[in-house]
Parts: C-alpha cells; structure tokens; sequence
C-alpha cells in the first residue's frame, strides 16, 4: 500500500513538475508484461532499485492477463500509447519486428561481440544483422520432478538416470483399485502441457533423430527415430499402464495433489510448487535416452525497446533495460520468479548450478535446444492431436506421426511463405 | 437559434425527435455497424494484428472451403443445435407443465429451476468438467467405480464429448425457458379448459387439442432464441476443454471457438473474419426464418 502510494504521489510530483515547466530531468518511461504473480512481485523489486540508482527516472509498470497481452500492446504502440520497454516472448521476435514494434539495440551499449559471449547461446536467435533486438533476464529449461513421499513409500533410492529406469520407477509408483482404475499415476503425461517440448526436442533427439531440419522450417521427425519416441512415448500409457493422458485433468493437479510420482516441467512451475501445503517434492535432470544422450528444451521471455520510445525515454529506457539484463537482476528474477539466468556468469556460479531444486535446470540449459516456433499453440496442437488419434481412435503411430508432420509443415509453409 | 423560431410545430417535433433519437443512432452507428462493416473488409484481407493488411480477395473464403477442420466444426455447431433445441424444448415444457399445476412450495420450486440460468457459465462448466473426470477426482466415475461399472471417458472420447458438454449447457438454459412456458400457459384463457371439463374431455386431448396449439407463439420463441443460444455456444465448450480447445481432435469445437482460436491465438484476422461472416449469414437465416414463422402466426 505504501509502494502504491509513494508511487503514485511520485507520479504526480513529475506530472507536476511537466506541467510547470521546470527544468527537473525526471522522465518517466512504462513497462508492460503479461501478469503472472512472481514476475510482476519480482520486476516490483527490480523497478524500486533501479529507481533508486536512478533518481531522474521513474518507471511504471502495467500487466495483462496473458490472453489479452499480444492484442493490447499491437493495438498501442502503433497509436503512439503503450510501452516504452516490452515483454515478449522470443517466438514473437519476428512478428515484432516485421510489424516495426520494437527497435533494433544500439550496439555501442549492447555490443553483439560481448553479448554473444556473455549469454547462454540460445540467445542469439535475438540477433538480426549484427544487431540485439531484444534480452532475457531469464531463461526457463525442463526437469524431472518428483514427489520425495511417494519415492520414500514406494522404497525408490534416486530419481531414474535414463529411460528404461524412468519406466521401471514409474511402474513402482503406480496404484490401481480393485477395478483396475488407475488412482495414482508413475508419471503424468499429457501433450497439452510441456509433454510437447518433451517429445520434440528431447525424446526425438535420443532416439537418434532430429526434429527439424532447415533452421526450424522443415519437420524431420517422420523417421525411425521419430517413431521409436512416439512409441516410447504412447508405450508408457498403452503398453506399461504408468500413465492416463487427463488424469486429475491436468498433469500439474495430478503432481500437487500427491497422485503422481513424476512429472515433467518447466523451471516457472517451482513457485507454485512451493505453495502446495503438504506436498514433499525434488527434482531431477531429465533422464538420458538409450545411448546416454542428455537434451533439453529451453524458452525464454525477452525484453524490448518499442519503436514508441524516442528522445529522453530512449535513453531511460537502454538505462533499464541494461539493468534487466544485469548479473542482479538475474539474480533477483532466479529467487523471486525461480527462472534461470540467461548468463553463464551468474547461472553457473556455484551457489546455483548445485543448488538442490534450481541446479537440474541449469544444468540442462548446457545441452538444451530451443524450438523456433511458427506458432506455438498450433505447432502443440498437432502434436496432442498426434496423440489423441493413437490414444483415441486407435491409429497406427506411424500413420498418426505422418499426418502430424503434414500438418505441422503446413503451418511453417504458410509462417515463412 | 433564429432558424429553428421560424419553423412550424411539426417541423420543431421532428427536430426533437431526431435530437433525441441521434443517441442509439450513433450508438448503433458505432458500435454496431461499424465494426460489422469492418469485420466484412477484413474478411478480404490478411492481416495478423501487428502487421499491414493486404488485400487477397476471396482468399480467406477459399481457404475456409477447403479446411476440413471448419466442415467438422461446421457439423458440430449444427449437431449443438439438433440436438439442443429439442431436448431442452421437451424438458422445459414438460417441467413447465407439471410445475404450473403444482401449489406446494410452487415460487421455491420455480426459483431452483431459475437458478442455473442465473449463475456464471463458467463456474458452471468448470465444475461440470470436474464431475466428468476419471476416477479418482470425478463425481460420476467415482459413482460408476463404486458400482463396479466400467468407467465412461466422457470429455476424452470423440463420441461423448459433445453430449457431455451440451447436457449442461441444456441445464443452464433450462430456468428460462421454464419461465417463459409458463408465462404461455397462463395466458391461455381458462374457459377453453372449462369447456374441455363439461364435454368431459380427456388429458391427452386436452394438451394437444389445446395447450399445444395454442402455446405455439411462446414454442416459436423459445425454440428461435434456442437455436441462436446454441449456434452461438461458446463458454461451455471453452471452459471445459481449455486444455485442448474443442478438443479431442476437434469433436466438441463450435464455430464461435474456432473463430476465437485463429484470431486470438493463430492472429490470423482475415481469416477469422471470413469465419465470423459465415456465422452471421447463418444467425442472418435463422433469424428470417423466425420472422417468416412468427408472421405466419399472426395472419392466422
């Protein structure tokens, strides 16, 4: 309440101060990103110390819900309204640049050569022409997480190391009734959550494939390898009966509510983890495929300055976006929002590359893959329709993974016409 | 305002008139109009919400042909439609029928069957959605478990799932309906049915002689504003596939869901205006058809 209050008397002092002329340099610049509790808390603490470093300027941040969030800030910054900073995802970057959203970092203060260096090498999708568009604070990978109680009452010493004990732990985890119903699954599954990323980028690649091929234009997943990963994948329902794709109606429920021994997801998922009374739970790298390949999928939000900020906001804006992309701040974001840090220099450092829950992330994001997405949620969709036809109306896998490929190809052909 | 002294009354009337009526006029104008004429141009045009448009032509309405996915949502909407309208029709007139001849507790009553209608879709859905559930969470499988009945895949089966979701939609929409027949069943004068009595007339022919001919007006309505209800349905359907929208594999997906997925999570405008011109002309037929029927009912 106090915050609320000293920024909004702060705010009106430098309307004020506009208004009469003076030649204070207060300038104010706005931030927009999509509401999600930890990110607005954590970007809070971010806005009062920079505010703090920098006297002269004020920042003042507005969220949307995350269904609204691409619609408003296309329909302001072309009218002259909206953000000075912005939150996009980093799929987005083309459509932001084509449709002159967001302008490129002037490279004497964001120098490519040293952010290349500095950041995990999944950043450089952001580059265009020797230029930044945009920056992470942080970056999210995938982990194994599982319910320490269940493994305990189960008598299970550590989490699986590779696929095969990833079935073996999952059949130990699984309860039925006396109907033979499952009430308590070895691990969720469900492609509508971040099984897609899952099976795309990293069970793909352990068994010898490569999804795409092309930079990302071309679907590749259509071979043996491809197949080999579909079948693993739908085995664990089908043929091992660990798993119900729906079960408890989302897999993160299943994980929370005690009914589920493992659960794949992403490093944003550790907050809302920790508020789960009663619930006792670690995590784990995800298991190696059958020749002892590692792989991961990694996504990130980036922060950009819109073609709206000129003159003195320009300059206020590179300030804190400078920041945003500091070693404290990404400090901060890891313990706020338990998201990754997008450099090496600070991800790496002991305290976090060890630490017991963060440490499994950011050590996939050493061997992790970043999907360049046309369209996420259709490119997900083909995906869980892949999975649907199998599970539902009993197609061949190979007959599914044809039609899915097809599918998604379609959609890139019609992104990069 | 020398000008306006010289008029005559009938002149100044009309001037009131028109400065009153300029309000839902313009109203109308723009909010209404504009954005319908709007949505018409897009259809011809590609547009991804960031970008320029681009001029296609008829495109988006090619595209739309041949996409086997709006054929499936095409039959859905339809199969909502054939489905709902008449089983809500039969369900509300026979509570409506039974409940108007009750004395006890009759406004208690009346206000339960009122109530679904009065409450948030989507609260409504998502606890739906929870009762559909396989065991261990859902209300009804945990019943047939406990039975030893096999479970039914409700939502998860390209069979079921659209009956699962219009069952409650039908609930919702219930409470009115039963009001409004009603309201027809009072209107009918209570000399015909005195009549019935001396002749000495039988139940049966009482209700189809009488009550149903002469309900006709009230059936027309609630079966046109049905029919719009379910050529339009959204929330449900949504809420409790949010998951995988319309899903699985597009069983349950309504035209309005479609609509809403390509422009708000494909942003492809053009297209999703093409779409939203299909409905209108759709919602455009029904509706002559309701004023046909109900100018039919007035000349008898």
């Amino acid at each position: 309440m106090f915050k609320l209050l000293r920024r909004t008397a702060l705010g009106g002092m430098t309307a004020l101060a506009s208004l009469i002329g003076s030649s204070a340099m207060a300038v104010e610049i706005e931030y927009w990103q999509y509401f999600f509790d930890a990110r607005v808390d954590a970007m809070e603490q971010l806005i009062e110390k920079f505010e703090a470093a920098n006297p002269d300027i004020t920042v003042k941040m507005t969220h949307f819900p995350y269904a609204d969030y691409r619609t408003k800030v296309a329909a302001a910054i072309p009218a002259g309204e909206g953000p000075d900073v912005v939150q996009l995802f980093y799929g987005w970057l083309n459509d932001y640049i084509e449709a002159d959203l967001i302008q490129p970092l002037p490279t004497d203060v964001f120098d490519p050569a040293r952010i290349d260096e500095e950041f995990f090498p999944m950043v450089q999708a952001m580059k265009r022409d020797d230029a930044y568009y945009a920056l992470p604070t942080a970056v999210r990978s995938l982990a194994l997480f599982y319910n320490t109680r269940l493994f305990d009452e189960a008598g299970i010493e550590a989490p699986p190391a590779t696929l095969d004990e990833l079935v073996e732990t999952a059949k130990k985890l699984t309860k039925l009734d006396g109907a033979g119903n499952i009430t308590q699954v070895g691990i969720t599954t469900g492609m509508t959550a971040q099984d897609h990323h899952w099976w795309r980028e990293v069970l793909v690649r352990q068994f010898g494939g490569e999804p795409y091929n092309d930079d990302y234009k071309t679907v590749n997943y259509t071979d043996d390898a491809g197949l080999a990963a579909l079948n693993f994948y739908v085995g664990l329902e089908k043929d091992h009966k660990v798993t119900k794709s729906g079960f408890m109606d989302e897999p993160q429920a299943a994980f929370k509510g005690n009914r589920a021994g493992m659960h794949i997801d992403g490093s944003f998922r550790i907050g809302s983890l920790n508020k789960v009374r009663g619930l006792k739970w670690a995590v784990a790298e995800l298991p190696a495929g059958p020749d002892g390949t590692k792989s991961n999928y990694s996504s990130y939000w980036v922060n950009g300055i819109t073609t709206k900020a000129t003159g003195e906001k320009y300059d206020a804006a590179l300030k804190f976006l400078d920041y945003l992309t500091s070693d404290e701040a990404m400090q901060v974001w890891l313990d706020v929002v338990g998201e990754l840090p997008a450099k090496p220099s600070v991800g790496m450092i002991d305290a976090n590359s060890t630490h017991e829950t963060y440490g499994p992330f950011i050590k996939g994001l050493a061997y992790a893959n970043t999907t360049k997405f046309a369209n996420e949620s259709a490119q997900r969709q083909a995906m869980v329709d892949m999975v649907g036809r199998i599970d539902i109306e009993g197609q061949d896998p190979a007959e599914s993974l044809a039609a899915a490929a097809s599918e998604e190809q379609k959609i890139l052909d019609d992104y990069y016409k | 305002m020398p000008g306006y002294k010289n008029l005559s009354i009938r002149q100044k009337q009309i001037v009131w008139a028109w400065a009153f009526l300029a309000v839902p006029v313009v109203f109308y104008v723009v909010i209404r109009f504009y954005p319908t004429g709007s949505a018409f141009v897009t259809s011809f045009q590609e547009w991804n919400l960031l970008g320029t448009r681009a001029w296609t032509g008829l495109e988006n309405y090619e595209k739309l042909w041949n996409d086997p996915v709006f054929w499936k949502v095409f039959r859905n909407t339809f199969a909502y439609l054939i489905i709902g309208t008449p089983f809500s029709l039969v369900i509300s007139f026979v509570i409506a029928y039974h409940l108007d001849k009750t004395r006890f507790m009759h406004g208690f009553l009346r206000m339960l069957y009122f109530l679904p209608f009065m409450t948030s879709a989507v609260a409504m859905a998502w606890i739906w959605r929870w009762f559909y559930q396989p065991v261990p969470v859902g209300l009804f499988n945990n019943f047939l478990a406990s039975l030893g009945i096999p479970q039914i895949e409700f939502l998860n089966s390209t069979t079921n799932a659209l009956p699962s979701i219009l069952a409650p939609a039908v609930w919702a929409g219930l409470g009115f309906q039963v009001i409004i027949f009603m309201a027809g069943l009072r209107a009918i004068p209570v000399t015909y049915y005195e009549a019935a009595k001396i002749d000495g007339v039988g139940w049966w022919t009482v209700l189809t002689r009488i009550t149903l001919p002469l309900l006709k007006p009230t059936i027309v309505f609630i079966v046109v504003f049905s029919s719009i209800g379910f050529l339009r349905i959204f929330d449900h359907v949504f809420n409790m596939t949010t998951n995988n929208p319309g899903g699985p594999l597009n069983s349950t997906k309504p035209l309005v869901l479609m609509i809403y997925e390509t422009a708000f999570s494909d942003f492809d405008m053009g297209y999703a205006a093409a779409q939203t011109v299909v409905l209108f002309t759709i919602l455009l037929v029904v509706s002559l058809l309701q004023l046909w029927l109900l100018r039919g009912d007035a000349t008898k």
